[in-house]
């Protein structure tokens, strides 16, 4: 195992700081660490640094077909008389006469589903804070194994092949919906799609869940044994409470989806029965019998669930830091922050059944979903409150991070309270499968975690390139983007609540619909305007990885350990020992400091005039 | 930071000096290495993946008819789901013998056996006696493999069937079971029994390919030069986990 490594050099490392006698002799071999080829360094590095870049460059690229997917169904729900003939070079046969084949709509819809919740969000978020921050935040000199990281970028890779590849196949890529519901998505008479389209899909989720394995059990093993000495428990920050407990939910929810994908290939592909069952198709009887296409919702949601937590809570780790960094206030409630945290990932396991209000449960079994779906609003709300806390009074810095970060607060905010709608099951059952849905998670867990995202590769880029981003590219992405948001999902709503159906094609067909033309119109032109503002982005992170202005070793005046490593940080991560940890990571603008941030590495021998009472005992 | 103004006493004082506690960073707080960590976490997510088709089996068997007649008039029909002990009846070498549940219990047994194997090999790494490591991962070996070729005669006849089969509501006769056809009951009954036993199988298949490499490595020397044998203790793991689900698979499929 050439991964015992870090865990000797940790060791030494923290022996040396309460020893400081003792020569670091681990540290004399890093530094003449030898020439690593091109290959070793870049593309299969077992360095956690360029993992999290490898995880944030293919969440970009991932992005970017996600989103185009989005604008192409747009086009048509916005436009449905128009032709888009001019889409023929691009799309080829899916535009027949100038029309968007119906059936390739439902493959756009499933693939831009699949891709944000999954490639994006999931892998492009957690993939690559998880990797980035956890070893710098909490003073280790790589992952656990940075092997098996290594590994689980390859599987994720080998994985996005795979889910890339089935865009282009003949008859499509997979067409049920990111839920993957059958009967639909077993049986490849029902719809083209079904057919190797959904094949693959499962093949590239199968991948991407052992990617998620091999990843969580790294980011769940370095948090409990690499902590450097003095970081305990109640010191970590919190983007790493959010990371750690989100790789415990992928690593107890994402075998269940392994599961429901096993017994879903079998009744595709070896004529099992599981989810099958009485089944006509174009006249014609299958022979399936006794399986249960509810079994499959259950089984997916019990992922399907915990998978939107999996998504947001790491932005709401990485909100909560910037915020109190750039409002030089300590965050509000740490405690609770991390009760919070806690409580929402307990949560997360019992409610899943509240995406199946509509399935014909027992209504006495829905009350049970509804009650624990609406107790989550208690730590969400416990956040919201002192998030805004934080802000208040604050002495807050309008950085690109910051803006991001409030932005995150207002749309959890925005898309939290239609949850406690969706949440209850009397209401659910009218407005199951609307566009009040759509809008509501696109707000709460969609556009928030994007915003957490963005937040966090603006706050941590000078330490990921060693470069600063453009600010004034960052503003006009930032409000082109918060605008945009607002723009497309809060008429959303009111479409929603008219009760326009989601998956549709067009809604020409029904008079009651048509008033709300021109909403569906500026939905679309928002979302359009909305996407292209991203190339901004785009722009801006690739120009300041070569061109952008040099950063300092801690440009935000920041108090935790990443911001103490060199302007870029290399294998190793600190050039001498690990510093050991004295302190919280919120010293912000602490009476009777020097400087308005202490960081977590400063004794307080060294802070006496601001140390508070109980500080002072320990002498 | 521009406070450093104290004094060179001071700085020895317990200001200066991280916590050292259990949980306080520095050390490993379960007194487990990563790799043991990672082992248990894995065996955590693959409990999960477990649990999932065990959910599976009691909610397709809950929406099956249940054989309501006496065991001793149990007959074989897709219309209700079978007692296990009416399937699995069957011994090698004993063709007519009626020995309920007979072969399954000696399968049981040689894998809890091999269980037993397994920690004295891990004891041995402890005691870094290299022959017995070698010895004892041989017998866990010989038991994993001894395991496997059991399921694959249970399953050889399980899928050839009995000489009479059953009537199928078709009218056919039809012997033994596949994914599609089963003679025994619901067709989800045979699918099921093919798939759990199966992932379960691939798991002990799994579980006898890391012990013939540890094996080979500790031939090797290779535990022997990194001073520890802890890979045949993560190995070790692994199997009892294996071990501990084939109680439950047991349970679900030829008790209840």
């Amino acid at each position: 195992m050439a991964a015992n490594l870090p865990t000797q050099a940790q060791v030494q490392g923290g022996a040396g700081v309460t020893e400081p006698g003792i020569t670091h002799d681990e540290h004399a071999h890093h530094d003449e660490h030898h020439e690593q080829s091109f290959l070793e360094k870049y593309i299969f590095s077992t360095d956690h640094k360029v993992i999290a870049k490898q995880f944030l460059i293919t969440g970009i690229f991932w992005a970017i077909i996600g989103g185009t997917l989005s604008s192409l169904f747009r086009l048509q729900l916005g436009w449905p008389e128009s032709t888009f003939e001019w889409l023929s070079p691009f799309l080829g046969k899916w535009i027949e006469a100038g029309k968007l084949n119906p059936e390739f709509y439902l493959a756009l819809v499933t693939m831009h589903g699949t891709i944000m919740v999954f490639f994006v969000l999931t892998a492009g978020l957690s993939g690559t804070f998880s990797n980035f921050l956890i070893p710098l935040q909490i003073g280790a000199r790589d992952m656990a194994s940075g092997f098996m990281n290594m590994l689980s970028y390859w599987f994720f890779f080998l994985s996005s092949v795979v889910m890339f590849s089935s865009l282009f196949i003949e008859t499509g890529p997979a067409a049920a919906g990111w839920t993957i519901y059958p009967p639909l998505s077993a049986l490849p008479q029902a719809i083209p799609g079904s057919g190797a389209g959904q094949t693959l899909w499962l093949v590239s989720m199968a991948l991407f869940i052992v990617s998620q394995l091999l990843g969580g059990v790294n980011y769940i093993t370095t948090v409990i044994n690499l902590r450097t000495q003095g970081m305990s428990m109640s010191k970590l920050p919190l983007t790493i409470w959010a990371f750690f407990l989100t790789a415990i939910l992928g690593l107890l929810s994402f075998p269940v989806l392994f599961s429901a994908a096993l017994l879903l290939i079998f009744d595709r592909s070896f004529g099992t029965s599981f989810f099958l069952s009485d089944i006509y198709i174009a006249g014609q009887a299958l022979p399936n019998t006794g399986g249960s296409p509810i079994l499959f919702q259950h089984l997916f949601w019990f992922l399907g669930h915990p998978e939107v937590y999996i998504v947001i809570m790491p932005a709401m780790g990485m909100v909560s830091e910037i915020l109190a960094t750039n409002a030089r206030k300590p965050i509000f409630g740490y405690r609770a922050m991390i009760g919070s945290l806690l409580g929402i990932s307990l949560l997360s396991f019992i409610v899943w059944a509240h995406h199946m209000f509509v399935t014909g449960m027992n209504p006495f079994l829905g009350s049970v979903f509804m009650f624990l779906t609406l107790i989550i609003a208690v730590p969400s709300a416990v956040k919201t409150f002192n998030w805004l806390a934080t802000l208040w009074r604050g002495n807050i810095r309008f950085t690109t991070a910051m803006l991001f970060s409030i932005g995150f607060v207002s749309l959890f905010i925005a898309g939290g309270l239609t949850g406690i709608v969706l949440g209850n099951a009397a209401l659910d059952i009218q407005m199951h499968n609307t566009y009040f849905v759509v809008a509501h998670f696109h707000l709460v867990m969609g556009s928030s975690a994007f915003f957490g995202l963005w937040a966090g590769v603006y706050h941590w880029f000078p330490k990921m390139f060693g470069r600063m981003m453009d600010e004034k590219l960052g503003y006009v992405h930032f409000w082109l983007t918060f605008l945009g948001v607002y723009l497309v999902f809060l008429p959303m709503h009111y479409v929603g609540i008219a009760g326009f159906p989601r998956r549709y094609y067009a809604w020409t067909g029904f008079d009651t619909f048509s008033q709300f033309a021109d909403l569906n119109k500026f939905i679309s032109a928002a979302a359009i305007i909305a996407f292209f503002a991203q190339f901004v982005f785009i722009f801006n992170f690739f120009y300041s990885i070569f061109r952008g202005r040099r950063a300092t070793e801690n440009p935000w005046n920041s108090t935790t350990l990443e911001w103490t490593t060199p302007v870029v940080p290399g294998h190793g991560n600190w050039p001498g020992a690990i510093p050991a940890v004295h302190r919280w990571p919120y010293d912000y603008s602490k009476p009777g400091a020097a400087e308005d941030f202490i960081p977590q590495h400063v004794p307080y021998s060294q802070t006496q005039s601001s140390n508070l009472p109980y500080e002072k005992e320990m002498e | 930071m521009s406070t450093i103004s104290t004094t060179q006493a001071l700085s020895d004082s317990a200001l200066d000096k991280p916590r050292t506690g259990t949980w306080d960073g520095g050390n490993e707080p379960f007194k487990a290495s990563y790799g043991k960590l990672m082992m248990w976490f894995f065996l955590l997510s693959d409990a999960f993946t477990f649990a999932a088709f065990l959910t599976t089996y009691g909610l397709i068997r809950h929406r099956h008819g249940v054989y309501e007649g006496t065991p001793e008039a149990f007959k074989f029909s897709t219309n209700y789901w079978p007692i296990p002990e009416k399937v699995f009846d069957a011994f090698p070498g004993l063709h007519g013998y009626h020995l309920p549940l007979g072969f399954v219990a000696l399968m049981t047994m040689i894998l809890i056996f091999s269980s037993v194997t397994m920690v004295l090999a891990v004891e041995a790494g402890h005691r870094f006696d290299k022959k017995d490591v070698q010895k004892w991962l041989l017998w866990t070996i010989l038991f994993g493999a001894t395991f496997l070729s059991c399921q694959a005669w249970e399953w050889t006849h399980f899928i050839t069937g009995t000489e009479k089969g059953t009537l199928m509501n078709d009218g056919t006769v039809f012997h033994g079971a596949n994914l599609a056809m089963n003679q025994y009951g619901p067709v989800l009954f045979a699918d099921l029994f093919f798939f759990i036993t199966g992932f379960h199988g691939t798991h002990v298949f799994s579980g006898v390919c890391l012990l013939v490499w540890a094996f080979i490595a500790t031939t090797n020397g290779t535990f022997e030069k990194r001073g520890h044998y802890e890979m045949v203790e993560k190995i070790g793991l692994y199997w009892h986990f294996v071990d501990l689900v084939w109680v439950f698979v047991f349970t679900f499929f030829y008790l209840v």
